[in-house]
C-alpha cells in the first residue's frame, strides 16, 4: 500500500543501484560481533544494498560548504564538579550480571 | 462513579479531589481492563501489586490535601523507560531478565507527582520500528478496526515503536502513557489509535535510564487521550536534569494555560514538500479541513518551502543506525541481560548479540557499523549530518515567518499486522515525522478525523524549539473544531 | 647547551636511525571520574568504585567533570600547546570485556590541546625539543585479570571511566635514552603542575612505545607499537630490545609487522599480544551524548595566570642565580620537593658545594637507605649549615663526611655532632705548629731529602701533620706553616 509513496521518493531521483561485495556483511558483523546466520548473509545483503541504494540520494545535494550538524541543542556541553557522589554499591552494579563471582564479572578466559 | 475509565486524565484528577472516586477504585479499573483487553498485548508486564499499593499512597496523600498534579492517575510506562525494580527489556530477548536497580528520569517525575504505575507496554525492540512487529514479546493489536474497506475484519497495527503505549490508551487499559519518540515512535502510533501525542524539543526530557536508541534524536513525549491530558503530562515529564548533559535548563511554557489562548494572529506555515503526490486523498482532505479550522480560530495560513524535506529521511536512517549501532554495543552479555555462553569472549559476544538481537535491530546494527566504518564515514556519516544541517536550516528559516507549521501526522491510516513490506516501505511511514526529530524541535499530533472506513487519522502540528506552548495551542484548537470524540471498538468499558 | 645529534645504532651492515614516539596516558588527580561521580581512588575492593554510568547501564549517560578538564589545560599550558576552545568527545567503538559501554569517549579529531613541546636534557648536557603532537581527555577502561581461573577472565570496572590524558609525542626520539628523558621531564611537568601524580606503579602514568628503523636519510619503516610501559627503565628496555629485535630482521632480508606487542618486565624483550585484533575499525564519531566543549578564553587565562614554576624556568633560575652546573640544575629541578629541599639548603651558602653534598651524598644516603627525600633524617637547613662549617673552616671535607654520617644515623645538628665528638678544625697556629715541629723532628732524613730538591714530599709531611691532629687540623693553615718551616 506503501508503493506510491516509494516510488514517488524513488523515481524523483537518480539511483545507483548499488551493490555490497559478499565479504561485507561478515567483516561488519564481526565489527559489531554480531553472528549471521550464514543463509541470512544473502537476504542481508540484498537489504543492506537496497537501504544504501536509496540513502544515495543524498548525493543529490551539493553540501561541501556545509558544517556537519552534530547536535541540536544550542547551548555548551555542563561540566560538574569533581565531587564522589555515586559508587560503593557493587551489589547494584553486579545484580543482573549473568556471572559473577567474589564482586567481579566473569566471562571467558582472554589471552592478551 | 459507573465509568471511571472513561474520564480523562484532568477529569479524574478532579473526579479525585472531589472525593467522586479514590486512587484505588481508578487504579482497581484500569487494572481490570488490562485484563479485559489482554487479547492485544499491550502490556509486556503488569505490576498489580505495586500499582495498587502506589493507589493506596495517593489516597492517603489525597486525603491530606498533598495530592500531586497526577495523584492517582495511572500510568502504562513504554518497556524503554527503565523502571527500578521492575523488569525492563526494551522488547529484546537481550534484555530478558533485566531488572534495573534505578527509574529513568521521566517516570520518576510522573511517580513524584503522584502517578500510578500499571504496568510496562510493548514496543518495537529497542523502539526500531513502524508497526510494533519487531518486539520479542509479539506484535500489539490496534484497538480499532476498519469499518469497512478492503481492511474490515483484518488485525491492525497500532504503529510504532510505542505501539503497546498507543494500543494501551486507545483500550483504556491506561489512562496516560509516556512514549519515546527517535522518528516519529510517538506521533504515529498515536496518530494511528486516535491519541494525542507529542515529542518534545530535544532536551526537554532527561533521556537518564531511558534505553538509547539514537542519542541525537531520542525524545520522550506524552501519550494522551487528548490535548489538556497531554499539557498535564508534558508538564510533569519535563525539566532539566543535571544527569544528561543534553538537557535543557530552560523553563517549560504554562501549557494549561496555552489551552485556552487559542491561534488569533497566528501565522500558520503549510509545507509544501508534505504534499506528496498519490498521497491518500482522505488525508490530503484532512489537510485541507484542519488548515480551515485554524484560519476559523484566527489564524492566518499561508505555504511555505522546506527545500530540504526529501532529503529528512535518508539522512535519518543514516543517523539513527550509526548512533544505534554504537548505542547497543554494550549489550554483550557481561554485566546485565541475556548470554549464550561461547568458548572465547568474542564467540560469546557474537553468539549473545546473534541470539539476543532481533532482524530489525542486527539491520540496523549493520547499517549503522557500515556507514561509520572506515572509508564510509564521511559518504554517509558526514553527509547525512550535512543535511541535517541544511534540514535545520529550512525549519529556522520558516519559523522567521511563521509560527508553527501543519502537516498530516502519517502518510495512511493504520495498515494491517503482517503486511509484507521491505524496508525502505517501512521506513517511508515516518515521512512526515522524522524532520523534526532531525531539526529537535517540538510536534505533535492530533486526532482530527476519521478515514471513510472508520481509523483516526492525525495531523501534526511542528514548532519551533522551546514552544510548546505554541503546539498545545493549535491542538487545542483543532481538537476542538475537530470534535473527535470517537472510541475504538477494541476499548475497555 | 650544545644540541644533541642523532645517534645511530651500528648493525651487521651498517648504521641505522631509531624513530621513536610516546603515548603517555596520564591519570587525572581528580577524586571522582571523567563522566561519572564514582571515585577514581585506587585500592578498592573489586567493583566497588563503579557507578552505573561506568557500568553501562541501560539510559546511563555522561556527565563531564570540570576539574578534569582544568587539569587538560593547566597541562596543555604547562606543555607550552595551544589549547582548544572547541573540542568535541568521540567514541571509539571496539568489543572488550572490560570496556563495559562497548566504545570509549576519547578526543579524536578535536582534541582540547593541540601542538606543544618539551625540552629535554641528556646526561652529556645536551638538550633538545621534543614536540608534542597533542593532547585529549579519555577514559581508562576497566580491569581484566587472566590468571585467576583456568577457563575464565575476572573483569573490575574501578578504573572503568577515569580521566586519562592522553599526550601523543611527535616521532621526535633517536634513542631509549631521549625517551626516558623525555618521560621522566613531562612526569615533572605533571607533578609540578599537580595534574597527575605520575605514579608509574600505580599506572597512574604509562606509556605506549612506537618504534621504528630506517637507514639514515630513508623513508620511515614500520612501526610497532608496545603497549602499557609503567616504568622509565621499562620504556628503554622495551625500546631497546625492539631495536634490537628489528634491526635484526631486517638485516636477515625480513620485513616488520606492524603490530602491537606486550613488555616482559621478566625478560626484557617485547613479543606480539596473541589477541591479535582483526583490522582496527573504530569508527570514530562524535559522542552524541555529548555537546562540544567550550572553553571561555578568559579562564584559560586564569589558568595560566596561576601556573606554578614549571622545571624549566626553575632549572633555568638554578643555573642563573646559584650558578650550578647544566646536569645538576636538571637532576634537581625534575622534582619539586628536591628543588625546594634545595633553595632551604643553599640559602646563604656556597650553592655549588650544597648542590654536590645533595647530589652525591645526601641522595646517595637515602638511595642506600630506601627512603624518600620527604623521610630524610637531614633536613635542609641542616645539610646546609654543615655546608657553612666547610667554608667558614671549623670542620674539613673530609670530616664533614664523617658529621654526615651521624647526622643521618640521629638526625642531629651538625654543630652539636661536631661540638660531642670534638671534630672542630684546629685553626691555632700555636698547637699546629707544635706538631709539625714534632713531625719535622721525627723526620729528618726526609726534611733533607725536600730540600734537595725532592718536592713531592710535601704531601707526605702534610698527611703526617694531618694525622697527628686526627684529621683537625686546619689544612690552609697546615700548608701555610708547613711551606714557612720548610722553606724558611
Amino acid at each position: 500500500m506503501l508503493l506510491p509513496l516509494q516510488q514517488l521518493f524513488v523515481t524523483r531521483l537518480v539511483i545507483t543501484p548499488m551493490t555490497i561485495d559478499k565479504d561485507t556483511i561478515p567483516r561488519i558483523a564481526r565489527l559489531a560481533r554480531l553472528e549471521i546466520a550464514p543463509e541470512r548473509q544473502s537476504a542481508l545483503s540484498e537489504e543492506l544494498a537496497s537501504i544504501l541504494s536509496w540513502v544515495e540520494q543524498l548525493n543529490a545535494l551539493d553540501t561541501s560548504a556545509v558544517e556537519p550538524l552534530a547536535s541540536v541543542t544550542g547551548h555548551d556541553l555542563p561540566l560538574r564538579d569533581d565531587i564522589v557522589t555515586d559508587g560503593n554499591d557493587p551489589d547494584a552494579v553486579l545484580s543482573n550480571a549473568p556471572e559473577k563471582t567474589s564482586n567481579f564479572f566473569v566471562v571467558p578466559k582472554v589471552v592478551e | 462513579m459507573s465509568d471511571l475509565l472513561s474520564l480523562t486524565a484532568v477529569a479524574a484528577r478532579s473526579a479525585l479531589d472531589k472525593k467522586e472516586c479514590s486512587a484505588s477504585e481508578l487504579t482497581a479499573a484500569y487494572l481490570k481492563a488490562i485484563e479485559d483487553t489482554a487479547d492485544n498485548n499491550a502490556y509486556v508486564a503488569v505490576t498489580a501489586e505495586k500499582a495498587m499499593d502506589m493507589a493506596k499512597a495517593s489516597d492517603t496523600r489525597l486525603a491530606k490535601g498533598e495530592g500531586g498534579a497526577l495523584e492517582g492517575i495511572p500510568v502504562g510506562v513504554k518497556d524503554m523507560f527503565c523502571t527500578k525494580g521492575v523488569e525492563t527489556t526494551a522488547s529484546s530477548q537481550i534484555l530478558k531478565g533485566f531488572v534495573p536497580t534505578y527509574e529513568s528520569t521521566v517516570t520518576s517525575h510522573l511517580w513524584a507527582d503522584g502517578a500510578v504505575m500499571l504496568g510496562k507496554l510493548n514496543c518495537d525492540e529497542f523502539a526500531m520500528g513502524s508497526a510494533n512487529e519487531t518486539s520479542v514479546f509479539g506484535p500489539v493489536t490496534n484497538p480499532w478496526t476498519a469499518a469497512s474497506g478492503d481492511l474490515k475484519g483484518k488485525a491492525l497495527t497500532p504503529g510504532g515503536s510505542s505501539g503497546g503505549s498507543a494500543a494501551a490508551m486507545a483500550a483504556r487499559s491506561c489512562l496516560l502513557a509516556p512514549g519515546t519518540d527517535t522518528g516519529g515512535s510517538i506521533r504515529q502510533p498515536a496518530a494511528f489509535c486516535g491519541m494525542v501525542g507529542l515529542k518534545p524539543t530535544y532536551g526537554r526530557c532527561s533521556r537518564r535510564g531511558i534505553v538509547a536508541f539514537a542519542s541525537s534524536l531520542d525524545q520522550a513525549g506524552p501519550i494522551t487521550r487528548d490535548v489538556a491530558d497531554c499539557a498535564l503530562m508534558m508538564t510533569s515529564m519535563a525539566g532539566h536534569d543535571a544527569g544528561d548533559s543534553t538537557s535543557i535548563d530552560a523553563p517549560m511554557p504554562d501549557l494549561m494555560a496555552a489551552l485556552s489562548t487559542g491561534v488569533k494572529g497566528m501565522r500558520i506555515g503549510i509545507p509544501d514538500q508534505y504534499t506528496l503526490e498519490g498521497m491518500n486523498q482522505e488525508i490530503v482532505a484532512l489537510w485541507e479541513k484542519g488548515r480551515a479550522w485554524l484560519e476559523d480560530a484566527g489564524a492566518s495560513c499561508v505555504p511555505v518551502s522546506l527545500p530540504h524535506t526529501q532529503y529528512a529521511l535518508p539522512a535519518y536512517y543514516i543517523v539513527a543506525p550509526a548512533e544505534a549501532s554504537s548505542n547497543l554495543a554494550r549489550y554483550d552479555g557481561v554485566r546485565y541481560g541475556q548470554r549464550v555462553e561461547g568458548a572465547t569472549l568474542d564467540d560469546m559476544y557474537a553468539k549473545t548479540r546473534g541470539a539476543g538481537f532481533g532482524d530489525e535491530v542486527k539491520r540496523r546494527i549493520l547499517i549503522g557499523t557500515y556507514v561509520l566504518s572506515a572509508g564510509y564515514y564521511d559518504a554517509y556519516y558526514i553527509k547525512a549530518q550535512q543535511v541535517r544541517r541544511l534540514i535545520q536550516q529550512d525549519f529556522l528559516t520558516v519559523f522567521e515567518q511563521v509560527d508553527a507549521l501543519l502537516t498530516p501526522s502519517t502518510p495512511t491510516a493504520a495498515f494491517p499486522l503482517g503486511e509484507k513490506m521491505d524496508a525502505v516501505s517501512m521506513f517511508l511511514n515516518d515521512v512526515f515525522t522524522v524532520p523534526a526529530n532531525l531539526a529537535g524541535i517540538p510536534a505533535i499530533s492530533v486526532p482530527s478525523g476519521l478515514s471513510s472506513d472508520g481509523l483516526p487519522l492525525g495531523l501534526q502540528l511542528i514548532a519551533p524549539a522551546l514552544r510548546e506552548d505554541t503546539l498545545i495551542r493549535g491542538a487545542a484548537v483543532i481538537e476542538k473544531a475537530a470534535g473527535f470524540d470517537y472510541v475504538a471498538t477494541g476499548a475497555a468499558s | 647547551m650544545t644540541k644533541s645529534v642523532s645517534p645511530l645504532v651500528e648493525g651487521r651492515t651498517g648504521p641505522w636511525e631509531v624513530i621513536i614516539g610516546l603515548e603517555v596516558h596520564a591519570q587525572v588527580s581528580s577524586q571522582a571520574k571523567l563522566f561519572s561521580g564514582s571515585s577514581a581512588a585506587f585500592g578498592a575492593g573489586p567493583n566497588e568504585h563503579v557507578s552505573l554510568v561506568d557500568a553501562a547501564m541501560p539510559g546511563m549517560l555522561p556527565v563531564i567533570n570540570r576539574f578534569c578538564v582544568e587539569q587538560a589545560v593547566r597541562t596543555g599550558l604547562g606543555l607550552n600547546a595551544e589549547i582548544n576552545l572547541v573540542s568535541v568527545f568521540d567514541r571509539k567503538n571496539y568489543f572488550y570485556a572490560d570496556l563495559p559501554q562497548g566504545y570509549q569517549i576519547s578526543q579524536f579529531k578535536q582534541p582540547i590541546v593541540g601542538e606543544g613541546s618539551i625540552n629535554i636534557t641528556l646526561s652529556d648536557g645536551s638538550s633538545r625539543d621534543i614536540g608534542i603532537e597533542r593532547l585529549h581527555l579519555e577514559q581508562d577502561a576497566g580491569k581484566s585479570m587472566h590468571d585467576q581461573h583456568p577457563t575464565k577472565s575476572f573483569i573490575d570496572l574501578n578504573r572503568s571511566g577515569v580521566a586519562l590524558m592522553e599526550i601523543v609525542s611527535k616521532p621526535d626520539m633517536r634513542s631509549a635514552e631521549e625517551a626516558a628523558a623525555y618521560v621522566s621531564k613531562l612526569r615533572a611537568i605533571l607533578r609540578f603542575l599537580g595534574t597527575c601524580d605520575g605514579n608509574m606503579e600505580q599506572g597512574s602514568l604509562r606509556a605506549d612505545c612506537n618504534v621504528s628503523v630506517r637507514r639514515p636519510g630513508e623513508p620511515l619503516g614500520t612501526r610497532t607499537e608496545t603497549k602499557n610501559l609503567n616504568s622509565i627503565r621499562f620504556i628503554a628496555q622495551a625500546i631497546n630490545s625492539e631495536v634490537a629485535r628489528q634491526i635484526e630482521i631486517l638485516e636477515d632480508g625480513g620485513t616488520i609487522d606492524q603490530e602491537t606487542r606486550l613488555f616482559d618486565n621478566a625478560t626484557g624483550q617485547t613479543r606480539p599480544m596473541r589477541s591479535k585484533e582483526d583490522a582496527h575499525d573504530y569508527r570514530y564519531f562524535p559522542d552524541p551524548d555529548l555537546l562540544p566543549l567550550k572553553l571561555d578564553a578568559a579562564w584559560v587565562d586564569q589558568i595560566r595566570d596561576t601556573l606554578p614554576e614549571l622545571p624549566d624556568a626553575l632549572r633555568a633560575r638554578l643555573l642563573n642565580q646559584y650558578g650550578l652546573t647544566p646536569y645538576d640544575a636538571s637532576l634537581i629541578s625534575e622534582d619539586r620537593a628536591v628543588a625546594a629541599y634545595y633553595e632551604t639548603a643553599a640559602a646563604g651558602q656556597d650553592a655549588k658545594i650544597v648542590a654536590n653534598w645533595m647530589t652525591v651524598e645526601l641522595f646517595g644516603a637515602l638511595n642506600k637507605m630506601g627512603l624518600d627525600l620527604a623521610d630524610s633524617p637531614v633536613k635542609p637547613e641542616q645539610l646546609g649549615k654543615l655546608v657553612a662549617r666547610i667554608t667558614d673552616g671549623t670542620i674539613s671535607g673530609r670530616i664533614a663526611k664523617d658529621v654526615f654520617a651521624l647526622m643521618l644515623e640521629s638526625g642531629a645538628d651538625p654543630d652539636q655532632v661536631i661540638e660531642e665528638k670534638g671534630f672542630k678544625q684546629v685553626s691555632d697556629t700555636g698547637a699546629i705548629e707544635a706538631m709539625i715541629d714534632a713531625v719535622l723532628a721525627d723526620n729528618a732524613d726526609k726534611v733533607a731529602e725536600y730540600r734537595g730538591g725532592k718536592d713531592k714530599l710535601f704531601g707526605f709531611f702534610v698527611g703526617q701533620v694531618m694525622k697527628a691532629s686526627q684529621g683537625q687540623a686546619n689544612p690552609g693553615v697546615v700548608n701555610g706553616l708547613l711551606k714557612q718551616k720548610l722553606d724558611g
